[in-house]
């Protein structure tokens, strides 16, 4: 799922013969079979438990762990799951509360049970950030934090020395509640990032804030009354931040409401998870802990009649159905009180209807609505605009990037900037599809602690940016590689120990005397090869370090010498580089 | 000479010891004096395991040792070096050979052979990071001595190749501290040991080990601030560091690409990818800019910072950083602050936001979008928005820094600048209102920009308020609705927090003063004036009203054409508040009011201001007064005294002068007064009364010369050295009034010589201004020194009177800005009649607000007294915290008192006040003594001088009434 599209997030990632799942989500736009990822993908004949290592949760948005129980315990799947504290403590709220709305609500069979959640969260092992946790010998996972929502985690799965690293949802620019997405330098093999803003570049956020703030505050000044329909999780903790941090600057006293249910269960477990907010939640929380909130108290539906001003944030975001619903019905006709829809809202709902500019709106029951009340739209969006996932990029530094989680369409921008601006290839493949990525495994050997400081003595400073030209034997015995030197190579193996020798002649016109050749030979050798030791032995041959050259007259053409290079195997190199240097030819000056 | 003299007694000595330790029963050698370095050696020498030597080393480690047993020390530890097995014995003691040259006095060249030779053996890489430490201490002791120098850096260079980071690390270190800064001398010095000290170090921007990454580049800025030029070519190696996986060696290198921008700004430098060539300033910006998205905060505050100082970037480059294009779906967008801006420039002012109002409108070109561009674009956006404050704090700074060089640039910034007013975290919303009262010269505000920084005036934070109040103070507004728009928020504020009285009001009189054109159309509807009808005259009394009459009166000071507008009851109440409130109305020319306009003469021009001709008249008539009688001397002294001490009362600015006058001039009257004739004729010793008069003079005297010495901020030397002349004649005094008073000579020996110090130490302090004061008491002192020296203390009391009596008085040369340090404390107000209940033997915090001025320093020098009824007095140090600093030379304290006491029968009160705490060590006189002297004068000086620590209660106490309740058991 995710491929080219927004929605079920699932990706399922062979890396070094290990088979991970990232995400297990549900679509919002479908009903049908469609809105669970299709899981024979994964194997067409056995368990899921048997080909699965592991599952990997980023969040706790129903787009990534929607179908999760069904995956696990109607599919059937026993393996670990993996996710951050926080995201298997709300997990399960949202996973119910969806279980509700497609069960009970719409009466659906052949659903997941709450008993199946229940028994679907015990498999999950939660993990801490920056833990390195050992899914087995091989397989180790670590989870990064990446902002959008509280437990939010990028998390880098590493198998040897291939890596990968799964974005998940996350946010560049940190909010009022939640810090910006981190990861260090550590350049994955393969990055995955979601591309829901691939095209936008992103505005400040302080500007929006501001505007906000100044709405409701000349709102309730007036006397109006401020209705903010969001969601239960995220964005609202994010509102009820900043209102809550202007109230307590401006010494406000008009009361906020928040309707109670699912968001107060929420807002407990943002008291509980402190540690994953931003730097200011963090830093006060000792004298005072943000998410308890002074001026912000449970909502009742009869608080909606009481004069003066108020603030109320109320369930669903879209206005569709709901608390939301019923206090837009009562105060729309008020022109003092306003509406600030904090997000995107979908067709067909009154949120989509009224943020287009509808002004009289056809209930149900053939009542006709007037909507006189101010209508404000606010976009506050927690995920990575185009600039922020380049900035990623360019913090973990990877060989590849896969696009997921965005539409087509700017995913072919996206792909061709990122390709263009840091020279690595990029990928973007749709749904059921398979991308295979070569990578350069490097394979690890042992080496023997002799040969190593032999062959570092040699040369005179390591240097760990470079490569370094090692001799030794490779050894490659009971499953495991080892780099022992030439001698104990063949003790071990006991093979005795053969000497080759290359031998080369080379011509030369020289019509002098065979030792005049010799002593040209030596002095010419002698002038290049500075740093070797060139030696004129008695018996008129040469050596160069273990380089034997010998120089006979030829015996038709008393002009041409033939020089006899002879070199064992080991000084091929430096044999090789003599015998070209020596068919150059001599020098003509003679001293 | 003396140090081999030294060398060879020690090395006797230890030989003695040694003596000692073997044969314990020779009597004799108890009579040497213990020391040190024998007793180390003996227990050196006990050790059996190395733990044991360690423990010794340890404990020898914590105790002092004497400037002359240093090098017997370090003999004896050296000797223990060879023989030690141990590592971490040998690490230890390396690291004393480190502390030990660092002894003050001793001169370490002595050592450096040996600590040089223990290098060549050394295995442990720990024990040679150590040594090469001591090593750096030692080469840093003997700074005029370069071929030390040399050679050092030569033996760095050789341990450059340890496989250790932790000695490589002290090599590049060593050679950063110590490396030759001027390259002719070092040619000179040595040849082939000039080989570049920079290229050495260069060569290890690549070292494998990140540690000494970062200290290859530390050691380089190191050299820079010693003062070497750094070379052009360490750019390219330094930009490629940039990247470096480390943050410290990122951050390292952000600093040394400052450096160098900074040395070579004009030159030019390609960029890789095309042909195209920039300023080397303009790239290092760019490289700089990049790293405020880095992926670690310690970088990006730093490069944040840095930021703010490259003024020499090219202004092109500059106002890249604050674009950010931004797109939606692939179309250009525009940013809320050019949609604000349009809507303003279009007339139409605030339209309520539809569903779609920024949708976005051009198609862009695909191409052409680059979404991480090298340059600058967008650093402080980014920067102002980034997650951890420190960055942000940075981010405005550095933005108030480059506003301040550009006006162009600052008015570009004002968008952003105006966004951080509505920051998470306080620190930054106030830096950022800070930052824009010092740019404002540059900017004028628009109305939407004004509308969003006078939101802010609700805030509760207190010195937010004060902070933008200070801030509009000195803003420049466009159009008259920005006048009314702001007036009217002031208001608010007046009304939601009234304790702001003073502050708006000042704000107003600024606002009114600066756009007086403005103001001008507002008036009618200010004043509510009506051209038919009569309206009510408003409350004089109402803190609003007079907000709005301080903006009005202070703008027709330069709009002739207001006064037309105004109504009677205005011009009664202008009457009224130029009297009551002079500092915030000033003096108008109001047609047919001649009561006004006569009281204004328009022949002064302002800096020949009358008061303070005044005051330097009556100052020289004083100073000629030597002609008069004693009788008219102090009637001239006490009147001269009370005309100045109304005319501080009167006029604020000259306070300080005037009050410092009359305290100088107190001291001379009560010297004067002590001195009188009649007293001192009688042979015998004086009798009671006079006794504590003159007494109780010398002590006030003394007590207002320190007053005068640390209670004005702006006093220059010229006055010290009156003030300590003053005090010393009361020092004087002091010692005559003993002298009479006391029977027998042996406590007069002590103070004689005491005050004979004093006189040296006065010498030697002063000694520049011991010219301008021909005739003076000390001038005549000094002259007759030698007979003082050797006189007996009757005949020094003798002389020390007459020459009081007939020296002069030196005149008092006032300086241009004199301010008398005050404090006002705000809270408590000592008003509540509610008694504090607290449980004894519990605590109460007492929230202590005040306000300090013309305070030097206050972090240390302010203090907070609490007195109990009992007498009991209590003394709270503030934290440095406390303080805040809202203005030159203003301070704010807030702090939190503990209050504690047993339990009392019925709720009394504690009174509050302030103390300002001064130690004449600290004091303006002996931080004019060069620091190298210093230790030498240390021992020559009295105790006495060197630590007279006290206080100056400096603001009205403040009673609390407080009711420690007996605890219930």
């Amino acid at each position: 799922g995710a491929g080219q599209d927004v929605g079920r997030s699932c990706i399922l990632v062979s890396i070094a013969g290990k088979n991970v799942m990232l995400d297990c989500g549900m679509h919002m736009g479908y009903n049908d079979d469609r809105r669970f990822p299709d899981f024979s993908y994964i194997t067409q004949n056995g368990r899921l438990t048997d080909f699965l290592d592991c599952v990997i949760i980023s969040h706790f948005h129903l787009d990534h762990c929607g179908a999760l129980p069904y995956f696990s315990e109607m599919v059937g799947y026993d393996g670990p799951i993996y996710m951050t504290h926080p995201t298997k403590a709300i997990c399960p709220i949202l996973l119910e509360d969806y279980r509700k709305i497609t069960v009970d609500k719409k009466g659906e069979t052949n659903f997941f049970t709450s008993q199946m959640i229940k028994d679907c969260m015990k498999k999950v092992v939660a993990v801490h950030l920056h833990q390195t946790v050992q899914v087995d010998e091989e397989l180790e996972i670590k989870a990064y934090y990446a902002g959008h929502v509280l437990g939010a985690a990028m998390f880098q799965i590493k198998v040897g020395c291939e890596s990968v690293v799964y974005t998940g949802d996350y946010n560049m620019t940190p909010d009022r509640h939640l810090g910006a997405a981190w990861i260090d330098k550590c350049r994955p093999d393969l990055l995955i990032s979601e591309s829901t803003y691939a095209t936008t570049i992103r505005d400040s956020k302080r500007c929006r804030e501001r505007d906000f703030l100044k709405k409701v505050h000349e709102t309730v000044e007036r006397g109006g009354k401020v209705l903010i329909p969001v969601f239960a999780l995220g964005r609202a903790q994010e509102l009820c931040i900043l209102l809550e941090t202007f109230w307590e600057r401006m010494n406000l006293k008009a009361p906020i409401y928040f309707s109670t249910g699912l968001t107060e269960k929420a807002n407990h477990y943002y008291k509980l998870f402190i540690t994953w907010t931003n730097q200011k939640i963090r830093k006060t929380f000792v004298q005072r802990n943000m998410f308890e909130f002074k001026h912000i108290k449970a909502f009742d539906r009869a608080f909606a009649d009481n004069p003066g001003p108020m603030v109320v944030f109320a369930t669903p975001g879209m206005l569709h159905a709901g608390q939301s619903l019923q206090i837009f019905r009562k105060w729309a006709g008020n022109e003092k009180n306003m509406v600030i829809m904090p997000g995107y809202c979908v067709q067909g709902t009154v949120g989509h209807k009224i943020l287009s500019g509808q002004r009289k709106l056809e209930m149900e029951g053939r009542q006709i609505l007037e909507v006189k009340m101010q209508v404000e739209y606010m976009s506050f969006s927690a995920h990575a605009d185009a600039k922020g996932i380049m900035q990623l990029i360019r913090q973990a530094e990877p060989r590849n990037v896969l696009l997921v989680h965005g539409e087509a369409k700017k995913m072919e921008f996206l792909k061709q900037k990122i390709e263009q601006e840091f020279h690595v290839s990029c990928y973007m493949p749709a749904n059921g599809e398979t991308t295979t990525i070569l990578t350069n495994p490097c394979i690890p050997v042992d080496i023997s602690l002799g040969l190593l400081k032999r062959e570092t003595a040699i040369a005179p400073l390591p240097d760990a940016k470079k490569p370094k030209l090692m001799h030794g034997t490779l050894l490659m015995k009971d499953n495991s590689f080892r780099l022992v030197s030439p001698e104990q190579a063949l003790k071990e193996l006991g093979l005795a120990e053969h000497q080759l020798r290359f031998t080369c002649r080379v011509h030369i016109q020289d019509p002098r005397k065979e030792h005049e050749t010799v002593l040209r030979v030596y002095n010419h050798l002698k002038g290049i090869l500075k740093d070797y030791s060139v030696q004129h032995l008695p018996d008129g041959s040469i050596t160069v370090e273990s380089i034997l050259i010998q120089a006979t007259a030829h015996s038709e053409d008393q002009g041409t010498k033939v020089l006899l290079v002879s070199w064992t195997y080991q000084d091929e190199e430096l044999g090789s580089y003599l015998t070209s240097l020596l068919k150059k030819g001599l020098p003509q000056s003679t001293p | 000479m003396a140090a081999h003299l030294k060398k060879r007694v020690y090395e006797e000595f230890t030989k003695v010891v040694q003596q000692q330790h073997e044969d314990l029963s020779t009597k004799k050698l108890r009579l040497t004096k213990p020391s040190k370095s024998a007793a180390l050696h003996v227990d050196l020498c006990k050790a059996t395991s190395p733990a044991d030597a360690l423990q010794y080393l340890l404990q020898f480690a914590r105790k002092p040792v004497e400037v002359e047993s240093v090098e017997g020390v370090v003999r004896i530890l050296l000797e223990h070096y060879y023989k030690e097995n141990d590592a971490s014995v040998r690490l230890k003691i390396a690291s004393l050979l480190g502390l030990l040259s660092k002894t003050a006095g001793f001169s370490p060249d002595c050592i450096m052979d040996d600590a040089i030779n223990t290098l060549q053996n050394e295995k442990s890489h720990q024990v040679l990071a150590q040594l090469l430490d001591t090593l750096l201490v030692i080469g840093t002791k003997l700074p005029e001595n370069p071929s030390v120098r040399m050679r050092l850096v030569e033996v760095a260079c050789k341990h450059l190749t340890d496989s250790s980071h932790g000695v490589r690390n002290k090599c590049l270190q060593l050679m950063g501290c110590l490396g030759p800064v001027e390259k002719g001398v070092a040619k000179e010095v040595e040849s082939q040991a000039a080989k570049d000290v920079q290229k050495i170090i260069g060569d290890h921007f690549n070292d494998q080990d990140p540690r000494v990454r970062t200290a290859a580049i530390k050691a380089m800025l190191q050299l820079h601030e010693r003062g070497l030029k750094l070379q052009q070519a360490i750019y390219s190696q330094a930009c490629k560091l940039l990247a470096d996986d480390y943050e410290q060696v990122r951050s390292a290198a952000v600093q040394l690409i400052w450096v160098l921008s900074q040395l070579y700004p004009e030159s030019i430098v390609p960029i890789p990818s095309s042909n195209e060539e920039i300023r080397l300033v303009d790239d290092a910006f760019g490289k700089i800019c990049h790293m405020v998205s880095d992926g670690s905060w310690v970088v990006r505050v730093q490069a944040a910072k840095l930021l703010g100082s490259m003024q020499q970037v090219s202004s092109h480059f500059l106002e890249q950083t604050l674009d950010k294009k931004l797109m939606s779906d692939l179309r250009r967008k525009r940013t809320a602050h050019e949609r604000a801006k349009e809507l303003y420039s279009s007339g139409e002012f605030s339209s309520g936001r539809k569903w779609g109002d920024d949708a976005p409108k051009e198609e862009i070109d695909t191409g052409a979008v680059n979404l991480i561009e090298s340059g600058a674009c967008g650093a402080f956006v980014h920067g102002l928005e980034d997650e951890m404050y420190e960055v942000r704090i940075a981010a405005v700074e550095a933005l108030c820094m480059l506003a301040q060089s550009s006006p162009s640039f600052a008015e570009k910034c004002l968008d952003f600048l105006v966004d951080m007013f509505n920051d998470e975290i306080e620190e930054v919303r106030l830096q950022s209102i800070h930052t824009m009262r010092k740019i404002s010269h540059n900017i004028t505000l628009r109305e939407d920009q004004l509308d969003t920084v006078l939101a802010v005036l609700e805030d509760s934070s207190r010195d937010i308020r004060e902070a933008l109040h200070e801030l509009l103070c000195c803003t420049n507004v466009s159009t008259k609705e920005g006048i009314h728009l702001a007036l009217v928020e002031l208001l608010k504020n007046l009304t939601k927090y009234p304790t702001d009285r003073e502050s708006i009001w000042k704000c107003l009189k600024f606002l009114g003063s600066r756009h007086p054109t403005l103001v001008l159309p507002l008036v009618p509807e200010l004043l509510s004036t009506h051209p038919f009808f009569d309206t009510p005259e408003p409350d004089m009394d109402d803190p609003a009203y007079i907000a709005v009459l301080v903006l009005i009166f202070n703008a027709a000071k330069s709009c002739p054409t207001m006064p037309a507008l105004f109504s009677d009851h205005t011009f009664r109440h202008y009457a009224y508040l130029r009297d009551s409130l002079s500092h915030l109305v000033p003096a108008l020319r109001l047609p047919g009011r001649k009561l006004v306009s006569s009281a204004v003469s328009p022949s002064i021009t302002p800096h020949e201001d009358p008061s303070q001709q005044f005051l330097h008249q009556s100052l020289e008539r004083v100073y000629n007064f030597q002609h008069l009688d004693p009788q008219g001397i102090q009637e001239l002294l006490e009147f001269t005294i009370r005309d100045l001490q109304r005319l501080g009362e009167l006029q604020s600015e000259l306070a300080g002068m005037a009050d410092f006058t009359a305290t100088y001039l107190q001291c001379q009257l009560l010297l004067i007064k002590a001195l009188q004739e009649k007293l001192w004729n009688v042979a015998a010793p004086l009798y009671l009364k006079q006794n504590a008069l003159a007494s109780a003079a010398a002590k006030q005297i003394l007590e207002e010369t320190y007053k005068m010495e640390f209670m004005y901020s702006g006093v220059e030397s010229r006055q010290v050295v009156i003030i300590h002349h003053m005090r010393l004649q009361a020092k004087a005094l002091q010692l005559i009034v003993t002298a009479r008073t006391t029977r027998g000579v042996e406590p007069l020996f002590g103070m004689c010589e005491k005050f004979l110090q004093e006189v040296d130490s006065f010498q030697r302090c002063f000694i520049s201004e011991l010219p301008h004061m021909q005739g003076s008491f000390v001038d005549k002192l000094l002259d007759l020194m030698p007979r003082l020296v050797t006189s007996k203390p009757s005949e020094v009391v003798k002389i020390l009177q007459t020459t009081l009596r007939q020296s002069t008085f030196l005149h008092l040369p006032l300086p241009e800005q004199l301010h008398r340090a005050t404090a006002n404390i705000i809270e408590p107000t000592g008003e509540s009649d509610n008694p504090l209940r607290f449980t004894s033997g519990l605590v109460v915090a007492l929230d202590v607000d005040a306000t300090l001025e013309h305070v030097q320093d206050p972090q240390g020098t302010v203090k907070v007294q609490v007195l109990y009824p009992d007498g009991q007095a209590q003394l709270i140090h503030p934290k440095p915290a406390d303080f805040r600093n809202p203005g030159p030379g203003r301070h704010r304290l807030i702090t939190q008192v503990y209050l504690s006491h047993t339990a009392w029968t019925e709720p009394c009160q504690i009174e509050v006040r302030l103390l300002l705490a001064y130690n004449s060590n600290k004091s303006k006189a002996s931080t004019r003594i060069p620091k190298s002297t210093w230790s030498e004068s240390l021992e020559a000086l009295p105790p006495s001088e060197n630590g007279i620590e006290g206080t100056i209660p400096f603001s009205k106490p403040v009673k609390v009434y407080i009711m420690p309740k007996p605890a219930r058991r």
